[in-house]
């Protein structure tokens, strides 16, 4: 088992490697004043790609949410640092302009706003400039055509009457518009036929550069043989159980979850560093089963 | 003269002037901080007549325009209704009594005369346009215009080749004066001025407004446009607009409103009036935004005959209390009436608007689609009435009135009315009442919008079946104009 890690993340970002993307720290988040996040602990750096796994309702749209700032997701402790910068107290729209996106799970539709105006009004958002309608158009078009986006798209509204499917790729789309060093997927996946999941894994590798990560959340091994991680995290009761490499997830398909429970618990005496999962310049363990 | 007017129309609560709302510094949240055609310009006028309606001031009026005898009859006849009859009963009545006839200045006279050359228009008249983009509309993609201040239209130009397939369009004044007949055949034939206390008043003072005559078979394929505009604080603004389309002609009209931003509060009260003959169409596009101290009640009523079509398109904005539900008299077989509107209400307004359809002839249809937002307590109301007489069979109407909540202070009542004598009919209603979705915003901020730019993005897509139908200029203003009324306002 090898521990890509050390692929990437060493030589391409050699002086920011000092300070993670992202960290999470110790992490419990509520919705409706019911704990959903139970102790997170995640270190993302530039270059990387991490993948969650777990089983429905185990919390890892919970974290997406939170990492982006959804308003009913309450931070109660713990840390959320980007770039060093703590989050927890942004709103949305400032983590987006810090380089933050999200491809939702579920997109929701807006009636009666078309996909170009969208994509134009939020793409300025988040670069902070107007860019001119020309190079604007150019660069859409370029990606509708590498997605498979086709043209009549821009004149429907947003995600409104979208198959599954034509939604996930719409997030992609917007995502590589959007270019962010932090791209999460939630489930992007879902719902796509074996085409498009073949043509949206290649728009998804487009967006991991050397200073940019991705944190992926799948089902299933699919999208994980074009899109490879270096770090596989268990997710289970609102905190990361195990973490590994790529192997990991091959695993997880092979055997279910049953067995990472059973030989993780229990873990007596681990506090919130002991569950620390790191990916900093020390490679994991690959396929360590909790923390030890 | 304005330095000794005393508190005017709402002299009976708290002078608007004492309400924190005002005393705040610029940028702070509200409606009505960043009205940007809040501006007055110094009052500089030929006439101004006293506060308060008497039979002089009706006959000063009707001498002032050199009327025909009838139309000075029918104005006393129309006043006499006028005092007779009592304020409505139902709506907001609250705010309708504020209302201080007493205090109101019924007839002001802006300059000497009309002109046709924007040159010619006096200065500050002029200035005031400019700054409303008038003229510049103008150039870009109209067939002709008329601006109306105060109570006398003072700019008016038509595209000469409309002129020479015969198209009128003048200001309701002159058209009394040059085409006495076409207007004594057709004027209050579709709202008598009994028809309520507003109609009344309109016709007793009425001054201003558009007349337009289509000859048969013409169809003018850009808009025509009127402008109304109010300066004077506790000004009545009473324009009366008639528009007859012959049979098969076409004709768009676009009238846009705005007023400064005083203290104490101005009425504006027209009366509108379409005839469209058999296989006319005529759409009739309503921009309002006065500012928030204008009582805007108006009456609007179409007849459509055989195989005619006739639309309103409403926009309303603004106002402190807005009462309009624009008619349409399906009176011919097959005629077919659209109204499509949009209200949005803020702090201190109340936008009760809808719409009214009468079936009198077989196969006739009708579609109405209602549009409404409030916010900071902002108050919107859908009253509504489909009408079907007896065997007028094969009618189909649709309804569908959408209200959007932007907080939970607003509020949004639908009052629809059905009255179908015929079974062989096809009536569909649909209401709902929503609120900006949570889950909506967080998407649009997780891309980059800020709670502002986000809330106006959904209300703008939720105005889009309304935007659409809009001249593109008229569709990005109105867009502005609601991202300027989302701007501070939530969060
Ligand atoms: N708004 C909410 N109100 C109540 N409970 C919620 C809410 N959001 C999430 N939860 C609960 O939190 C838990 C975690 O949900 P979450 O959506 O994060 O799961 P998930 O791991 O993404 O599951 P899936 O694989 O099915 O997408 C679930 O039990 C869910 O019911
Ligand atoms: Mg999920």
């Amino acid at each position: 088992m090898t521990s890509p890690n050390t692929n990437k993340s060493t030589g391409s970002n050699s002086d920011s490697s000092a300070i993670p993307l992202l960290e999470i720290v110790d992490l419990h988040v509520n919705v409706e004043d019911k704990e959903i996040l139970k102790g997170v602990n995640l270190t993302i750096n530039a270059g990387e790609i991490h993948a969650i796994m777990g089983r429905n309702g185990s919390g890892k749209s919970t974290l997406s949410y939170a990492l982006m700032g959804h308003p009913r997701y309450k931070v109660t402790s713990g840390k959320m640092l980007y770039k060093g910068q703590e989050i927890s107290e942004m709103s949305p729209d400032q983590r987006a302009k810090l380089g933050l996106a999200l491809a939702f799970q579920y997109p929701v539709s807006i009636p009666g706003v078309s996909v170009s105006n969208f994509l134009r009004k939020t793409v300025n958002a988040v670069r902070g400039r107007d860019i001119p309608v020309k190079e604007f158009r150019l660069e859409l078009k370029a990606l509708m055509a590498k997605l498979g986006v086709k043209d009549e798209f821009l004149s429907r509204y947003v995600n409104d009457g979208f198959s599954g499917g034509e939604k996930k790729r719409l997030e992609i789309l917007q995502l590589s518009m959007l270019n962010p060093s932090l791209a999460i997927l939630d489930e992007t996946d879902s719902g796509l036929d074996i085409d498009a999941l073949k043509t949206v894994s290649e728009g998804v590798n487009a967006l991991s550069k050397a200073d940019t990560a991705i944190l992926l959340i799948t089902h299933y091994q699919r999208m994980l043989n074009y899109v490879q991680p270096q770090f596989v995290h268990v997710f289970q009761d609102g905190k990361i159980v195990a973490s590994g490499g790529s192997e990991l997830a091959l695993e997880l398909e092979d055997r279910g979850y049953e067995w990472v429970t059973s030989e993780m618990q229990p873990t007596p005496g681990t506090g919130p560093n002991a569950t620390k999962t790191s990916s900093s310049s020390s490679s994991p363990s690959p396929a360590v089963v909790g923390a030890k | 003269m304005s330095a000794d007017l005393a508190p005017a129309l709402n002299n009976k609560g708290l002078p608007e002037s004492a309400k924190p709302e005002l005393n705040k510094s610029a940028g702070l949240e509200g409606i009505g901080n960043d009205y940007k055609y809040g501006f007055s310009d110094k009052e500089d006028y030929i006439f101004k007549s006293g506060r308060g309606l008497t039979r002089e001031i009706v006959e000063k009026i009707s001498a002032m325009k050199n009327e025909p005898e009838w139309m000075l009859k029918f104005r006393l006849r129309a006043l006499d209704i006028f005092n007779k009859k009592p304020m409505p009963t139902w709506g907001n009545c609250g705010l309708l009594n504020d209302i201080d006839f007493e205090n109101i200045f019924y007839y002001i006279k802006p300059s000497q005369k009309q002109e046709t050359d924007w040159d010619e228009v006096p200065e500050g008249i002029k200035n005031t346009f400019d700054r409303l983009g008038i003229p510049e509309a103008e150039r870009k993609f109209l067939a002709g215009v008329t601006a109306q201040y105060e109570s006398e239209v003072v700019y008016h130009s038509i595209r000469e080749d409309l002129e020479k397939q015969g198209v009128l369009f003048l200001d309701m004044d002159s058209g009394l004066r040059l085409h006495e007949d076409i207007v004594r055949e057709h004027f209050a034939t579709v709202i008598p001025a009994a028809d309520n206390k507003f109609s009344a008043l309109n016709s007793a003072v009425w001054s201003g407004g558009s007349f337009i005559w289509v000859p048969p078979g013409v169809k003018i394929e850009i808009p025509l446009q009127a402008y109304f505009r109010i300066n004077a604080e506790n000004m009545g603004q009473f324009e009366r607009t008639l528009i007859i389309a012959e049979p098969g002609s076409f004709v768009h009209y676009i009238e846009g409103c705005t007023a400064p931003t005083y203290s104490t509060d101005s009425l504006h009260s027209a009366v509108v009036e379409l005839i469209a003959k058999p296989g006319a169409h005529i759409r009739y596009t309503t921009i309002q935004n006065w500012s928030k101290n204008v009582y805007n009640l108006v009456t609007k009523r179409a007849v459509a005959h055989e195989d005619a079509k006739v639309e309103w398109v409403d926009g309303n904005l603004g106002s402190k209390l807005t009462m309009k539900y624009p008619a349409i008299y399906l009176l011919g077989e097959r005629a077919h009436g659209e109204v499509l509107s949009i209200a949005f209400a803020g702090e201190d307004q109340h936008q009760d608007a809808g719409a009214k359809i009468i079936h009198a002839a077989k196969n006739t249809t009708s579609m109405i689609i209602s549009k409404s937002i409030c916010k900071n307590g902002g108050r919107t109301s859908y009253r509504g009435l489909i009408k079907v007489y007896p065997k007028a069979t094969g009618v189909k109407s649709s309804v569908k009135c959408d209200a959007l909540l932007l907080d939970d202070k607003s509020r949004s009542d639908t009052y629809p009315t059905m009255e179908i004598d015929e079974k062989d009919v096809n009536i569909e209603h649909e209401a709902t009442v929503s609120k900006v979705g949570e889950e909506q915003l967080f998407y649009l901020m997780s891309r980059g919008l800020n709670q502002d730019e986000a809330t106006a993005m959904i209300v703008n897509g939720f105005f889009e079946p309304f935007t659409k139908e809009l001249p593109l200029e008229y569709a990005v203003e109105l867009n502005r104009l609601i991202q300027l009324e989302m701007e501070g306002s939530v969060g």
